[in-house]
């Protein structure tokens, strides 16, 4: 039914690419044995330095460990200034979107998107037009969700313009496979992602109010200690110096926003904040919210804080508008886009629907707001009985879906039981936008561990890998 | 740094130091458990061992008798017990979680191995032989807590967080486990003598880690008055609440300096300081020991209070 799928080190079968050539002589050193016990260690690491994420409603698992792999993913320099091109391209198309949408909204005029799908759009927030953010910026951290199919051919399966997660895991993913296999790395031109959080610093001061006479005051904001992504929050504020608060930490006061320390209160001009926007501010957005702060909101709109994301954000990364990318990059930049994207049905048109039910059993179709592979289905490897429930489903409520080709995502040698086997993966690559923009060589590999599974979000039993960018 | 922030860290060294005194407690009880004396007898010891931890109310709320088995078990793994090592632990832990940023890796690491080591023994299958080693561990990983924290810490509000909760917990401790023995330290049971009162004494010194030192210190046979002055008065014992209010003032100090304000909690603690500086073991024993300990516990607890108040830890 697929064809058979293109792996990273040995392409269709003609020998090991150039890339791995190293990593592959390494591989033929190692017994199973060393390879299983390297990689207890590494989960012993994980475990003792407290990386981890929670699943949401598993009382038992409530700390988890994503499973690592110990094979890395390794991209070439001349593949990544492709890709590094068409990503830079992209980000910039989508915060100019952005900026469109909560003003002019020139796009919807031009009828190259119907306005509806704005209008009625969850993720479209009203109260953020007219605003004016910094710089214009509204996503200045962008995960853009990478997938390959054959040797040049790469495809964008997502944007994540709200609050992409998973870059500490492409730290520290890093710093394990450096602290267990130093000789690795003197073998291979490795290019360094520790800056990362340092270039997420001067994203973040970049874009602070105008006017300050002073170093803006930056802060993260989590929901606390049992969100998923908790760990990734307090990695970030420590490796950037600064404070990881709660809600409950900030207040606003004479229209500016505070956190509360040991010496009274302290402004705060930048928020880089991990919660969602409906949970930002109890006036404006969810009032039963407790995560968020009430009135930062109207601070964020009087300029003298800086929310980042900016709320409504969301917008750009709806899966409805996905299939509309292509023309925004043109639109707004006037150049054909660099990266494709998947080839979408939108089950909103009445065409579209109609394929989609014809070819169930071969499309992936995913839930226009879902995310973390909930709510999908993937065709393939459905059951007839699966296919007919969400049948159902699609009839029931067509503007909720849309549906793409089952892509034979590549494969990398993962270690399994058995040894070395192929399995599926994607990339994430993080990008930072800001007075300029700067993208970290490298980004978060996820594999489906699960034999020939292309699900590889963590929620459902994925894993990760070190990703490589190797330089010339 | 943030209010929360210095909140979780004082109760985070709180939680490291009150496991250690729990681990040292129950030691001692188990000590004097073993040794030939009749039934009742034998298991008075826990309710004082209870008393000293502050637990004989939750205690009895669950339990109608004494035995060593319930009572190891209460303060050792029950949850529903705030103070159980357990709960010491889960506690340190949560919120080492939450602070991360303000802890060293060495810091975290520490704690965090001690919560996925603690976690994975299973309480029915401790034997009797397997409990000393177990408390001796506990004993160990708070020390290696406080040597990460003393190595590699910077000295800033951090560090006299982290110190204020440590020696407002240690003191604490000291004055309770005095408090409730303190009769057995009184002259009229002096009179008795015997070996009873020789065991009692040794337990107090125990429970303290101090039966070794005392000989170097005093160079004489255990005497009641002496250890009181041993405990309380005397600055080279790093337990004594002299010993806790150095600590406390000098952070407290260091704290006024770091942020250009001196707070109320400061004079309270230089004003205990003086108290115990200027004190004299007769005099103490003269008005009553039994007076003195509990006026201490009531202003070490003022001292927190106001500490707490000061630096906005519920802001």
């Amino acid at each position: 039914m697929l064809q058979p799928a293109f792996d990273e080190m040995n392409g269709l079968g003609q020998g090991v690419r150039e890339p791995y050539a190293a990593v592959a002589e390494w591989l033929g050193t190692l017994r199973i044995d060393d390879l299983k016990r390297k990689r207890a260690e590494a989960e012993v690491l994980f475990r003792r330095t407290g990386i981890t994420f929670n699943v949401y409603g598993d009382e038992d698992a409530a700390e988890r460990l994503i499973p690592f792999d110990i094979i890395p993913r390794i991209i070439s320099a001349a593949e990544w200034r492709r890709l590094a091109a068409g990503i830079e391209q992209r980000v910039r198309a989508l915060n100019a979107f952005m900026y469109d949408i909560y003003h002019r909204q020139e796009i919807l005029k031009a009828g190259r998107i119907p306005p509806e799908l704005i209008i009625q759009n969850s993720a479209f927030v009203p109260e953020m037009i007219g605003v004016e953010p910094p710089l214009g910026i509204y996503s200045h951290i962008i995960g853009i969700d990478l997938v390959r199919t054959g040797e040049n051919e790469f495809y964008v399966l997502e944007d994540n313009t709200r609050t992409p997660s998973g870059v500490s895991y492409m730290l520290e993913n890093r710093e394990t496979m450096m602290h267990m296999f130093p000789d690795l790395f003197a073998r291979n031109n490795v290019a360094p992602v520790e800056v990362y959080p340092e270039k997420l610093l001067q994203t973040l001061e970049s874009v602070a109010p105008e006017g300050l006479n002073r170093d803006p005051v930056i802060a993260v904001l989590t929901p606390g200690i049992y969100n998923s992504a908790y760990f990734e929050h307090s990695f970030l504020a420590d490796q950037m110096g600064v404070e990881l608060v709660e809600g409950n930490d900030l207040v606003v006061l004479d229209g500016a926003l505070h956190m509360k320390t040991t010496q009274g209160l302290t402004q705060v001009d930048v928020i880089y904040r991990r919660v969602d926007d409906s949970h930002l501010d109890p006036l404006v957005f969810d009032p039963d919210s407790l995560l968020g702060v009430p009135g930062i909101f109207d601070v964020y709109r009087a300029g003298r804080v800086t929310i980042v994301n900016a709320p409504g954000a969301g917008i750009a990364d709806d899966k409805a508008i996905y299939s509309y990318i292509p023309e925004i990059i043109e639109f707004y930049l006037g150049r054909p886009p660099i990266l494709s994207n998947v080839p979408t049905h939108n089950c909103r048109h009445p065409d579209g629907l109609k394929y989609v039910l014809e070819h169930l059993s071969e499309l992936v179709v995913k839930e226009v707001h879902g995310s973390g592979g909930y709510g999908m289905l993937v065709g393939p490897a459905a059951s007839k009985e699966e296919i007919e429930t969400f049948r159902a489903k699609l009839k029931a409520r067509p503007e909720n879906y849309i549906a793409q080709p089952t892509l034979a995502l590549s494969t990398c040698p993962t270690l399994v039981e058995d040894g070395l086997a192929p399995r599926h993966l994607d990339l994430r690559p993080f990008v930072l936008i800001g007075d300029q923009v700067r993208l970290v060589p490298g980004g978060l590999t996820r594999v489906a561990l699960k034999r020939g599974s292309l699900v590889v979000n963590s929620s459902q039993g994925g894993g990760t890998k070190d990703t490589w960018v190797l330089q010339d | 740094m943030l209010g929360r922030t210095a909140n979780d860290l004082f109760w985070l060294s709180r939680y490291v130091e009150r496991a250690e005194n729990m681990a040292r407690l129950i030691e001692v009880g188990y000590r004097i458990a073993l040794l030939p004396r009749t039934g009742d007898a034998k298991n008075e010891e826990w309710r004082s061992t209870l008393e000293s931890a502050g637990c004989a109310p939750g205690y009895f709320a669950k339990n109608e008798t004494l035995s060593a088995r319930d009572v190891v078990n209460y303060l050792l793994f029950d949850l529903t017990n705030n103070s159980s090592i357990h709960s010491c632990l889960a506690t340190a832990r949560q919120n080492a979680r939450a602070q991360r940023t303000a802890l060293t890796r060495e810091m975290w690491e520490s704690l965090n191995s001690s919560w996925i080591e603690f976690q994975s023994i299973k309480p029915n299958t401790l034997t009797s032989d397997g409990l000393p080693k177990l408390l001796d561990w506990i004993k160990e990983r708070s020390a290696a807590y406080r040597g990460a924290l003393m190595n590699t810490i910077l000295r800033n509000d951090t560090y006299h967080f982290s110190q204020l909760g440590t020696f407002l917990e240690r003191a604490d401790n000291t004055a309770r486990i005095l408090d409730v023995k303190y009769y057995v330290l009184l002259p009229s049971s002096t009179m008795v003598g015997g070996g009873i009162d020789n065991v009692q004494w040794e337990a107090i010194l125990r429970s303290v880690s101090a039966h070794r030192s005392y000989r170097w210190v005093y160079k004489d046979s255990y005497r009641a008055w002496q250890i009181a002055d041993y405990l309380i008065l005397n600055r080279a014992m790093p337990r004594s609440l002299r010993a806790c209010y150095g600590e406390i003032d000098g952070s407290l100090k260091d704290l006024a300096r770091l942020y250009g304000a001196e707070q109320p909690c400061l004079g309270t603690a230089k004003t205990t300081l003086a108290l115990l500086d200027q004190g004299e073991i007769d005099t103490i024993f003269q008005s009553g020991l039994h007076e003195f300990l509990s006026d201490f516990i009531a202003r070490n607890n003022r001292v927190g209070h106001e500490i707490s108040e000061a630096y906005h830890f519920n802001a």
